[in-house]
């Protein structure tokens, strides 16, 4: 049990510092490498789509594909629940 | 799973009015504020998960038949439907592009008026598809989560031995 316990210890500790010299490798927050596309998108959503409100114009004009999928996977999710709860009654 | 006291009815078939309003509200502003389709149909499908346990699958079961959950579904799939063919009619105006967004700045249409550039006030009658997007992605969730939730309370009250 001990050994167990120094096992656990070890390995928590070897995670611990690998989560955090990841953490501090990352680069500072609203500073991004490349930012030709942010910048296109921020100058050019509202006359572009006529929206306000930036994140929509991404998610449903954008890159609609991608909603695309998302409204797949949970189109597929509510057909997998019902497949397995409809008919339960004896 | 039972349903609760007669406080929590009464609390819950008030407040569910209200929470359907927001929803909706979220929804359709979902061009010009924070959220959008599939938040403020979140939202809608928690009001309804409320009254659900509120009330008690053994009482909601004894209401619905099993049409109720076909149209249910027949709701969620006009909702996708819609998405889709939204999309599709992007190949038929405009650009002919998948997901082209052909009403926006016309003014004859819906939805199709011009935006004022910059920090403005926001104008609900602009953005093209996007808003018709929103709409039918919000009916979408709105539909599947309840559909989810409703057959999960079924199974539970099977589990229960009623």
């Amino acid at each position: 049990m001990l050994t167990r316990n120094i096992a656990g210890v070890i390995v928590f500790s070897i995670v611990a510092v690998f989560f955090i010299f990841t953490a501090l490798l990352m680069h500072p927050f609203g500073v991004p490498d490349e930012s030709d596309m942010d910048d296109y998108i921020i100058d050019n959503t509202q006359e572009e789509t006529g929206a306000n409100n930036g994140v929509t114009a991404v998610v449903f004009d954008y890159r609609g594909f991608d909603t695309l999928g998302e409204a797949t996977v949970l189109f597929a999710a509510v057909t997998g629940v019902i497949v397995l709860f409809r008919r339960l009654k004896k | 799973m039972s349903g609760m006291s007669k406080i929590v009815k009464t609390i819950s078939s008030i407040i569910f009015p209200f929470i359907t309003i927001y929803g909706l509200y979220v929804i359709a502003h979902g061009h010009l504020t924070p959220g959008g389709g599939f938040q403020g149909g979140a939202v809608v499908a928690s009001g309804l998960a409320m009254l659900l346990v509120a009330y008690g699958s053994v009482w909601t079961m004894g209401k619905l038949k099993e049409k109720h959950l076909s149209i249910n579904q027949t709701l969620e799939s006009v909702g996708a439907i819609g998405f889709i063919g939204l999309a599709f009619f992007g190949l038929i105006f405009g650009t002919k592009i998948f997901f082209n967004n052909f009403l926006v700045n016309k003014q004859d249409y819906l939805f199709g008026a011009t935006v004022k550039l910059g920090e403005t006030a926001a104008n609900i009658n602009t953005a093209g598809i996007l808003p018709l997007m929103n709409f039918a992605v919000g009916l979408k969730v709105i539909a599947g989560l309840f559909g989810i939730v409703l057959l999960m309370a079924y199974a539970t009250r099977l589990k229960e031995g009623k």
